[in-house]
């Protein structure tokens, strides 16, 4: 009894009555409780704080603010935190929604005076082992981190930065990385150099893992760092991470080496940052060069055109024939981009004489992920080069992968054809598309059709109705028997799109008829699948064409012999009902859902009944 | 008679024995694994029955100065249960195949456990405090009246006795299509591998639903299958290395910095195989059963049916060292072919300096080697020398025609008293050494 009593008043405790309302309710009750049963749900709630069940702890530890709120400050300071702070015996789950409680929970400690008092429970929260309930942890600290005034901050929160990051476990340096760039602006010179020193040290720490969390967080606290010791501090210790043995480390600085460069003027960056640069893009293992090709449009953007220029467009080249294929492909996902973003001058001129002999290669990669990541960018390369480029440089790679084996890399291809389209026209490619699309609708893998059925409304739209009448038509038709029945469903929504971009009027001409005739097919599932089409297609056709013509084959299937049939009949009808002429619905509808809602089969009678209500037809 | 290990002058004595002295015994307390931890201060086992036992090392007391800190049991929960795969047809036994401990992380000790098919990764914590002090009802249980409530409490934490929780924390399943030998944990602490009869799979320690396949050698066709992977393991300090073993006694070294899939090796080691020794056994007896790296990371031990092996990682060509563990028994080998026997898999382990190994054999015994001097010595595994702080004698085969006073001869030898898992302390003279459902700990005493 007490479970359903309570459960009902906690979840009244989510109204949502403003902070400041249900503050002064619950204040004035406790004022004058005196066995007031209001105090009734908070107590279920700090008693669930340590139920057995994982789920009750849970939703405790998520409404922790009205405890706090009902126990006020006074309490929530002296109590509760002390409680919480020991709490980390408790599950991943539980910790990491209390980790995410205490970020928000500075006005139900008394104000910024005393948000100090919430930083031992989320010490404790910072070491355990669980990366993500320590990075929530990190996280609540560092939005906490604000809300302390100067002098508290220099008395309570970096000192607790400081017992982190000497901490015994790599669990708790790790969470120290990513403390000191929230504190350092906000403190004197003295901590500052203090603090500078402990990043350092964790730089340089026994552990792969705390190394890691310094490297990844180490572009963000040269952010915060005046220049001179970006320069004097964070240079040196860029290199001697990018130079780490562990090449997990070493990747991580590929990403500091973005941040770094953005902070320094440009005529530093040859010094202190390309060599580093250089040597990771060549480095020895596969998962750094990766790196860079990954962050390689950010690496441009901040090392800027001239160093793009002489640096960058080889370093490119290469990747885009390094030997690993992981490597490949990720510098061919960033072939637009780059080539987009190289400066103005020379744009052209890089792109012809040092990336499209790469790009070219690549069409003929062994490596199908290699081709089909180009393949879902060299489309983009079109408006970068103009018409007539286009059609002597990229069309023959266009058509190339267009027969590619892969059916990946004809996919998308085809899926970014309005790029070519704006620039060319597609008819340049008609002729090669359309045994691509052909061989693509016949795939025997059913994922393949289906990409390529949801490319269709697009690919309509581009070429036109004729030519679609022409080629295409009879393949949207096929899908609709297709024996896998995620393809035909995908067709009758494929449908559905097309006729709203030709018209009813070419619905009515071109595909009703062929709905239609599939209502007396031998095969249950084609005749099914007619109705599905008219549930589809009523909308988009309008009022006349559904009542004309689609209406009299779904009545005349309901006298279908198999149930399946016959209750589609029914939900046929109660979806397109509301487009029906009113008189049709009465005359016509009525009867024969009355018809079925007599029928032996019980699921049939169910949805005529359902319809019935749903029409209002009782 | 001078003890082996480390150099010093020392005999090794026996400490503990763990486990039923029942002749009876039950198939699911046959140890199947033994795994000191970093630090050496914990022991883990496992056994045929999914159960992972776990000793802890007590401090040593000022009241009892010879007990050198015996090892007791911390924690026991069950790892693995027997299961069933349906699509398969297969049942999946609950045997625990390896045991590895991670580094440590903070108070509490993780270590993943596998069995045929699936890992897992255990978190052994303590508990030394508890709430205090409800709402709804006094703490001996009784409710009180909902309506008489007039004040909020607060839970209390209060000392309590020490309580140890083993909890399951990842699961790593679905990966594995053949039976898993061997998982290792990387040393940038964040990936560990993990390694079938045909494929090796690389894990993120915090990922369970993703694994990269970094070695298949699967043949397309099945009836082409000639070799199948034994063990693996990665370098204790090169995050980029590991090496696999085969079923035809030789070791791959993989490089994983040079491309994402490691099919094609960095290096080939391999030992010429002797024509005039060649037989209808060869073949099965160079099977390596287990690879271990040097705690240096300069060398690696290799375990065939006969001998250990240690190889220099610079010189693919052939071992630097060989250590006969049972030589005697090449005569045996039709009949050991046709008990089985042959076909047992023997590990081996390094002491904490790289001075010295250890390999098990049969009749519960188990060998030790020097390697600065060159000496090696046969130990037994019994109850009749389990006296307290008794030394171990060494024991002696017989191999030629006249057994000398104190030998023990070939025949007989009881081939199901086998020493197949054994561990060393990693800073200390203390092993482990798993005999059938008992597990042995031996230390030393220095003259």
């Amino acid at each position: 009894m007490y479970g359903r009593y309570c459960s009902s008043i906690v979840s009244s405790a989510e109204n949502p009555v403003s902070r400041r309302s249900r503050k002064q309710q619950l204040e004035s009750k406790m004022a004058g409780a005196d066995g007031d049963d209001s105090l009734y749900p908070i107590a279920v709630l700090i008693d669930e704080l340590r139920n057995e069940d994982v789920q009750l702890r849970l939703n405790s530890i998520k409404k922790l603010s009205t405890i706090a709120l009902a126990l006020g400050v006074e309490r929530t300071r002296t109590e509760l935190l002390p409680f919480l702070t020991d709490t980390i015996y408790d599950e991943d789950e539980v910790l990491l929604a209390l980790a995410e409680q205490l970020g928000s929970f500075t006005a139900l400690v008394g104000g910024p005076d005393f948000v100090y008092c919430l930083l031992p429970p989320l010490e404790s929260l910072a070491t355990v082992e669980e990366t993500v309930v320590r990075d929530k942890a990190v996280e609540s600290l560092r939005k906490i981190s604000h809300e302390h005034s100067p002098v508290d901050l220099e008395v309570h929160f970096e000192p607790l930065v400081k017992r982190l990051a000497s901490g015994d476990w790599f669990t708790s340096r790790t969470s120290a990385c990513g403390l000191f760039s929230v504190c350092y602006p906000r403190v004197s010179s003295t901590v500052k150099a203090e603090i500078r020193q402990h990043f350092r040290t964790l730089c340089s720490d026994d552990t792969p893992m705390v190394r890691r969390a310094a490297a990844s967080k180490l572009g963000e606290f040269a952010k915060v760092l005046e220049l001179d010791y970006v320069k004097s501090d964070i240079i040196p210790l860029f290199t001697t991470l990018a130079s780490d043995e562990q090449d997990s480390v070493r990747l991580l600085a590929v990403e500091a080496c973005v941040s770094i460069a953005q902070l320094l003027p440009q005529e530093d960056l040859e010094a202190l940052v390309m060599p580093t640069l250089r040597q990771a893009a060549e480095d020895k293992s596969w998962r750094v060069r990766y790196m860079v090709a990954d962050k390689f449009s950010e690496l441009q953007k901040a090392v800027g055109p001239e160093i793009t220029k002489n640096d960058l467009v080889p370093a490119f080249q290469n990747l885009l024939k390094d030997c690993e294929a992981e490597v490949r492909a990720a510098a061919a996902n960033k072939v637009k981009e780059f080539c987009e973003n190289l400066p103005d001058d020379s744009k052209e001129n890089i792109i012809m004489s040092h990336i499209l002999p790469c790009v070219k290669e690549l069409v003929s990669d062994t490596n199908q992920h290699v081709k089909s990541a180009l393949a879902s960018v060299i489309m983009g390369l079109s408006t970068i080069l103009g018409k007539d480029d286009t059609i002597e440089h990229l069309l023959p790679l266009f058509l190339a992968q267009l027969k590619d084996e892969c059916p990946e890399v004809r996919l998308n291809i085809i899926s970014n054809l309005d790029c070519v389209n704006e620039v060319i026209g597609i008819r340049q490619l008609s002729q090669s598309l359309l045994p691509a699309i052909v061989e693509l609708a016949e795939d025997a893998k059913w994922r393949v059709r289906l990409a390529i059925i949801e490319y269709m409304p697009l690919l309509a739209g581009q070429l036109g109705v004729e030519f679609f009448d022409e080629k295409l038509n009879s393949l949207c038709m096929a899908w609709l028997v297709d024996h896998v029945y995620a393809i035909r469903e995908a067709a009758t929504c494929n449908l559905m799109k097309l006729v709203e971009k030709f018209g009813a009027e070419w619905a009515q001409n071109t595909i009703v008829p062929k709905v239609v005739a599939m209502a007396n097919d031998p095969n249950y599932l084609h005749r099914m699948t007619t109705l599905f089409c008219i549930n589809a297609l009523s909308e988009a056709c309008g009022q006349d064409i559904t009542t004309k013509q689609m209406l009299p084959i779904v009545l005349k299937m309901s006298g279908d012999q198999v149930a399946n049939v016959r209750f589609n009949v029914a939900k046929s009808l109660q979806k397109i009902g509301p487009v029906l002429e009113s008189t049709a619905l009465q005359a016509e509808v009525k009867p024969v859902l009355e018809k079925l809602a007599t029928d032996q089969d019980m699921d049939v009678k169910y949805f005529a009944q359902e319809a019935i209500s749903v029409l209002a037809l009782a | 008679m001078a003890g082996v290990g480390g150099g010093n002058d020392f005999q090794w004595c026996f400490a503990q024995v763990k486990g039923a002295i029942d002749e009876d015994v039950a198939e699911a307390d046959i140890i199947s694994t033994v795994e000191f931890n970093y630090s050496g201060d914990l022991l883990a086992t496992g056994d045929k029955g999914g159960r992972v036992v776990i000793f802890q090392r007590e401090q040593e007391s000022k009241n009892r100065p010879h007990s050198r800190g015996e090892y007791n049991v911390y924690s026991t929960f069950q790892s693995h249960e027997p299961e069933f795969d349906y699509l398969k047809s297969l049942e999946i036994e609950e045997k625990i195949n390896k045991i590895r401990w991670l580094p440590q992380q903070n108070a509490a000790h993780s270590l993943l456990s596998t069995n045929d098919k699936t890992i897992k990764l255990w978190k052994i914590s303590e508990r030394d405090k508890k709430a205090e002090g409800y709402n709804l009802k006094e703490e001996d249980g009784r409710l009180r009246d909902p309506f008489r409530i007039t004040s909020l409490r607060v839970p209390v934490l209060q000392p309590m006795d020490l309580m140890v929780e083993a909890s399951p924390r990842r699961i790593f399943a679905n990966a594995h299509t053949y039976h898993i030998n061997s998982i290792s944990v990387n040393s940038d602490h964040e990936t560990y591998l993990s390694a079938d009869d045909l494929r090796i799979n690389l894990w993120h320690l915090e990922i369970t639903d993703r694994s990269f396949n970094i070695v298949d050698i699967k043949p397309a066709n099945m009836e082409e299958l000639t070799e199948v992977i034994t063990a693996a393991e990665c370098h204790p300090n090169q995050c980029n290395v590991f090496v696999y073993s085969s079923s035809k006694g030789t070791i791959r070294l993989c490089d994983m910095r040079a491309a994402a899939l490691c099919d094609r090796h960095t290096k080939f080691f391999e030992e010429p195989e002797d024509p005039s020794s060649r037989s209808f056994f060869s073949e099965i007896i160079s099977s390596i059963s287990d690879v271990k790296f040097s705690h240096s990371g300069r060398y690696m031990m290799t375990r065939d049916y006969l001998s250990v092996k240690v190889w220099d990682l610079n010189m693919e060509n052939r071992p630097v060292e060989t250590y006969q563990v049972h030589e005697y028994l090449r005569s045996k080998l039709c009949s050991l072919y046709e008990n089985d026997c042959i076909f047992d898999k023997f590990e081996c382990c390094w002491n904490g300096t790289d001075s010295a190994i250890m390999t098990g054999s049969y009749n519960n015994f188990f060998r030790m080697f020097d390697r600065n001097t060159r000496k090696d010595i046969t130990l037994e595994a019994s109850r009749e020398s389990s006296k307290p702080r008794g030394i171990l004698k060494p024991r002696k085969v017989c191999t030629g025609g006249k057994r000398k006073k104190d030998e023990i001869s070939v025949d007989s030898l009881d081939f199901n008293k086998k020493i197949l898992h054994t561990a060393w302390h990693p800073k200390e003279n203390v092993i482990a050494v798993a005999a059938t459902n008992n597990l042995y700990i031996f230390q030393d005493k220095i003259n």
